[in-house]
């Protein structure tokens, strides 16, 4: 029984490594054997964690201390923050950097995740509007010099009237249509950014926006940006869940689970689904008139199908619909790679992986949402 | 006259699911749509909610308002609301949510009112837990108000799914086969509840192959086969109209 | 002008529509859009010129052009067969009922994975595809047509005749159809619906890879990410024709290519593939169904 299941095993690690032979050479032998053990010590490590987890879940500080944040969620979002505001003042430049980098993620994902988590709407090009929002203040700037603060409302907005013009026509489309439409959208987009040469310099990109000032100030140091970007990470983060939490957001998760079912319950699915669309991309606006304001420079570049591939992964692998779960994916999509630079060029490879793995053993994410429970012993007295 | 259907006609490619249906509705009644499997039942509701309109013909409620043409959502907000054959809960919310969420239509928070939680927002929202929680206390499900819709079993699901459509205050209840896959005792509490339904003005139509269920507490019943409405009255002459016999036993030679 | 346009859009409109075939086969049965099917075109092509380069090391690389083609050919398409069904087999069956978001999502991660699979093995440079044939071929009027696109033309063709044969005149190819009409009833009726799964991966594979190895051929340059563009372009060729049906993605793949030609020779190069994305998103909005298509059954 065992020898049979090694057996179908090594069957299995010899196939994949003749598959990779043409482009692997001799290493596909090397490969072989990794993917054998891999697969044979999996259950061991399964294992290990399964008797880990029930030893951890015996400590009883633990379980009381999870206790204690499901009673004081007001004191744990405040040292969460607390933490994350003097984070910065021991790190240097560079971990600054990438922090601020999961910090416009942060904003992204959670964009994204009002579309494709709460409302089951499959959108691949997101980062279409995340290109509005930056090319809206470039644009502004260069042209009119109207600055960082004011572009951040109007690009927000534009990239929700994005948001509704792309929507409108194509929200009908049963879910991998609407993909596919929503990608083609997202290419056109780069397309049109990469030619139109007179207006946005086509691949050349535009150079020397202005940073954000506050009266003197000048946002120019990681750290600057380090705080202004989480204000942003909080305002979303805020409104995302009171959203959530609202009659809108249960709309939106009742045409998620059922569409049928939320008309037949008075819900304006065409409407709500705009909604979420508008709501989603005005996000990505605010995080793109951010990166303008940070990188001083945008191509079209930065807005590859790929881009939006990443900000979905953060949202499936963290949690679709749960917010914690979205924001641990960010970070963990943006840390990770940095962590792991010396492997630079496997990066996406693993990632990749990663991602069809994830769908097959935990469909769910590392956090998955939950409903929340009412307390409503109140309401009966 | 709540609801009257004038000829409506439905066809899918050749086939006529409905033909030319003339139906009236009256205030405050249970009314009992029955009929062979494929009779055209289901495709009767789904014409009248809006979710697949007819071919042809007119649904008037209320005696001026035409649903034809008229989306989903709107007619719910009318005030029709139903349940479905194979029961459509929101599985993923818990059961207070999913009657929640037949208040969408009866409350209006907008994006900016749940984003700085006004006070009528507050206000809305308790509004909204308050009758939820009455309508499951209703059904008689109060003790599963935090469970996921999906871990209820079978015959409390299709209680749930008649306390979200009531969420919606219809006037008119659209009930599709509520009895399926309930044990007796179920049935039995069922059919109290539907009494209870009516007794609180709201009109009751209900499609169900269990007879007795139809026979108990219809005070009209129609029959439709192949499309066509075949039979109407009460549940005596139903049971004697050889149209019916013939439908349900076919024709003996 | 316009005869030139022609030819240039015939060949790859072929080549577009040897790809779409795989997508609407699939399609057809699991109701998925297999986002990884452009990867294995781009396989295909690295298979081609990697199988040339075997032989040529093994010192043949001087028999005959045609035979080390062949030889290319077969190279790619069993290897690319093998890809499909693999990828299939632990990809996507473990979440045959998993909810829609599921196989779509794992089907991104694995088309990123074979992306950067080859990127990782076989360099970020383009490669070269030898040049088997010289560049000549005949002048039709002030048009020209290569040898090169006379073969592409030839063995598309030669190859959708013997699926449609295939599809219509075996018995796993009426196994195929009636599980796309009905995998349910297919099922009762003692069809191994795993199997013809299987097999429809194998077929959309190797016509993929075949694909890869003419493109490759033809414009002499690979690199790993051509599957991306192309696999969007033959996704727009089988929903063109309305996706699930065989025939359909051929028309489709056939009018993409001219489209494109034709709007680059006349219209505007530099948004030569922003046209197919356009046809895309005006007939997923105005006509779902394609050209040959059905409307689409509601889900009730
Ligand atoms: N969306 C549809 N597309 C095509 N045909 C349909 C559709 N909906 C229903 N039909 C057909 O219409 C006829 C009536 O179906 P309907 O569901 O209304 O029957 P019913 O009376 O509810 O039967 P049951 O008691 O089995 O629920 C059937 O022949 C059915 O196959
Ligand atoms: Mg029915």
């Amino acid at each position: 029984m065992i020898k049979n299941k090694i057996l179908e095993k090594s069957i299995w690690a010899l196939w994949l490594g003749l598959l990779a032979l043409p482009f692997m050479g001799k290493k596909a032998g090397i490969l072989a054997i990794a993917i054998l053990l891999v697969i044979l010590l999996l259950p061991l490590l399964n294992g290990l964690i399964a008797r880990f987890g029930i030893s951890v879940s015996r400590l009883n500080f633990l379980s009381s201390s999870a206790n204690w944040l499901k009673t004081n969620k007001k004191m744990a979002l405040l040292i969460l923050f607390s933490f994350a505001a003097i984070l910065p003042l021991f790190m240097n430049r560079y971990f600054v950097d990438v922090a601020v980098l999961c910090g416009i993620y942060i904003v992204l994902a959670l964009g994204l995740n009002v579309i494709v988590g709460l409302t089951g709407l499959l959108a691949l090009g997101y980062i279409a509007f995340y290109a509005v929002g930056a090319y809206c203040y470039a644009l502004l700037w260069t042209h009119y010099h109207i600055n960082f603060w004011l572009a951040l409302p109007i690009g927000t907005a534009l990239a929700g009237v994005f948001g509704v013009l792309l929507g409108s026509p194509v929200l009908r489309l049963r879910g991998d249509y609407l993909a596919i439409v929503t990608l083609g959208f997202g290419e056109i987009t780069r397309i049109v950014l990469n030619n139109w040469d007179e207006l946005t310099r086509g691949p050349n990109g535009i150079l020397g926006i202005a940073r954000p000032s506050i009266g003197d100030f000048i946002i120019k140091q990681p750290i600057h940006y380090y705080y202004l970007i989480l204000a942003f990470v909080v305002l979303t983060i805020f409104i995302t869940t009171r959203l959530e939490h609202s009659r809108i957001g249960r709309a939106w998760v009742a045409i998620r689970e059922d569409e049928v079912a939320a008309a037949a319950c008075g819900v304006n699915v065409t409407l709500m689904k705009l909604l979420a669309f508008a709501t989603g991309a005005a996000f990505a606006g605010l995080g793109g008139v951010f990166f303008a304001g940070k990188m001083i420079f945008v191509s079209p570049e930065s807005f590859t199908f790929m881009e939006s591939v990443m900000v979905l992964c953060m949202v499936v692998l963290g949690g679709m619909g749960s917010i914690p779960g979205v924001i641990l994916g960010a970070i963990a999509l943006i840390i990770l790679p940095e962590a792991l630079r010396q492997f630079q060029f496997y990066r996406l490879l693993m990632f990749g992986g990663a991602m069809a793995l994830m769908m097959i053993i935990r469909p769910q994410g590392l956090i998955p949402s939950q409903r929340r429970k009412m307390e409503l012993e109140e309401e009966n007295g | 006259m709540m609801l009257e259907v004038k000829s409506v006609s439905k066809s899918f490619g050749g086939l006529k699911a409905l033909d030319a249906i003339d139906l009236s509705i009256h205030n405050k009644k249970i009314v009992g749509l029955i009929g062979p499997n494929g009779a055209g039942k289901t495709t009767l509701f789904n014409c009248i909610t809006g979710m697949n309109p007819p071919t042809t013909g007119r649904i008037i409620f209320k005696g001026s308002i035409d649903l034809v043409g008229k989306r989903p959502d709107e007619i719910a907000r009318l005030g029709m609301a139903r349940t479905f054959q194979n029961i459509r809960l929101f599985s993923d919310m818990t059961a207070l949510e999913n009657v929640m969420v037949g208040r969408h239509c009866r409350s209006k928070t907008g994006l900016v009112g749940a984003i700085i939680r006004s006070k009528a927002t507050v206000i809305e929202e308790m509004k909204i837990v308050k009758k939820g929680v009455e309508l499951l206390k209703f059904v008689e499900l109060m003790d599963y108000a935090n469970e996921l819709a999906k871990n209820l079993p079978y015959g409390l699901q299709r209680r749930l799914e008649i306390a979200r459509a009531l969420a919606t205050e219809p006037v008119l209840l659209f009930l599709d086969e509520p009895a399926a896959g309930m044990n007796p005792q179920e049935i039995f509490d069922l059919m109290q509840l539907i009494r209870m339904i009516r007794d609180r003005g709201i009109t009751v139509i209900l499609i169900e192959h269990h007879m007795k269920v139809v026979m108990g507490i219809c005070e009209m019943i129609v029959v439709l086969n192949y499309g066509i409405k075949i039979a109407e009255g009460s549940a005596d002459e139903i049971k004697n109209n050889p149209k019916v016999i013939e439908a349900y036993l076919g024709k003996e030679e | 002008m316009f005869l030139q346009q022609l030819i240039n859009g015939l060949t790859v409109g072929s080549v577009y529509a040897l790809i779409a075939i795989g997508y609407t086969m699939v399609y057809g049965i699991l109701e998925f859009i297999n986002f990884a099917h452009g990867e294995i075109y781009m396989l295909g092509a690295y298979l081609g010129i990697i199988a040339i380069g075997l032989l040529t090391a093994m010192g043949l690389g001087n028999s005959s052009a045609f035979l080390l083609l062949a030889f290319a050919f077969i190279f790619a398409m069993v290897f690319c067969a093998f890809y499909g069904v693999t990828i299939e087999r632990l990809a996507y069956r473990p979440l045959r009922r998993a909810p829609r978001l599921a196989p779509l999502l794992s089907a991104l991660g694995v088309s990123i994975f074979l992306q950067n699979f080859v990127m990782v093995t076989q360099g970020t440079r383009n490669k070269v595809f030898p040049q088997l044939f010289a560049q000549n071929g005949f002048d039709l009027g002030n048009a020209k047509i290569t040898y090169i696109q006379i073969m592409i033309l030839v063995t598309s063709i030669l190859l959708m005749v013997g699926l449609t044969l295939f599809v219509n005149k075996t018995k796993m190819g009426k196994a195929m159809r009636a599980t796309s009409q009905d995998q349910k009833m297919a099922y009762l009726v003692g069809i191994d619906v795993n199997r013809v799964i299987s097999v429809t991966f194998l077929i959309g594979s190797a016509l993929g890879a075949a694909a890869g190895v003419m493109v490759a051929l033809y414009y002499g340059l690979v690199n790993f990410h051509i599957g991306y563009t192309a696999g969007l372009k033959a996704f727009t060729a089988a929903v063109l024709g309305g996706i699930g049906n065989i025939p359909g993605a051929m028309l489709g793949g056939i009018i993409l290519g001219l489209v494109e030609s034709l709007g680059a020779g006349y219209l505007s190069s530099e948004y030569k593939d922003a046209y197919a994305f356009i046809i895309l998103v005006l007939l997923l909005i105005f006509r779902p169904q394609g050209i040959l298509g059905e409307r689409l059954k509601e889900r009730s």
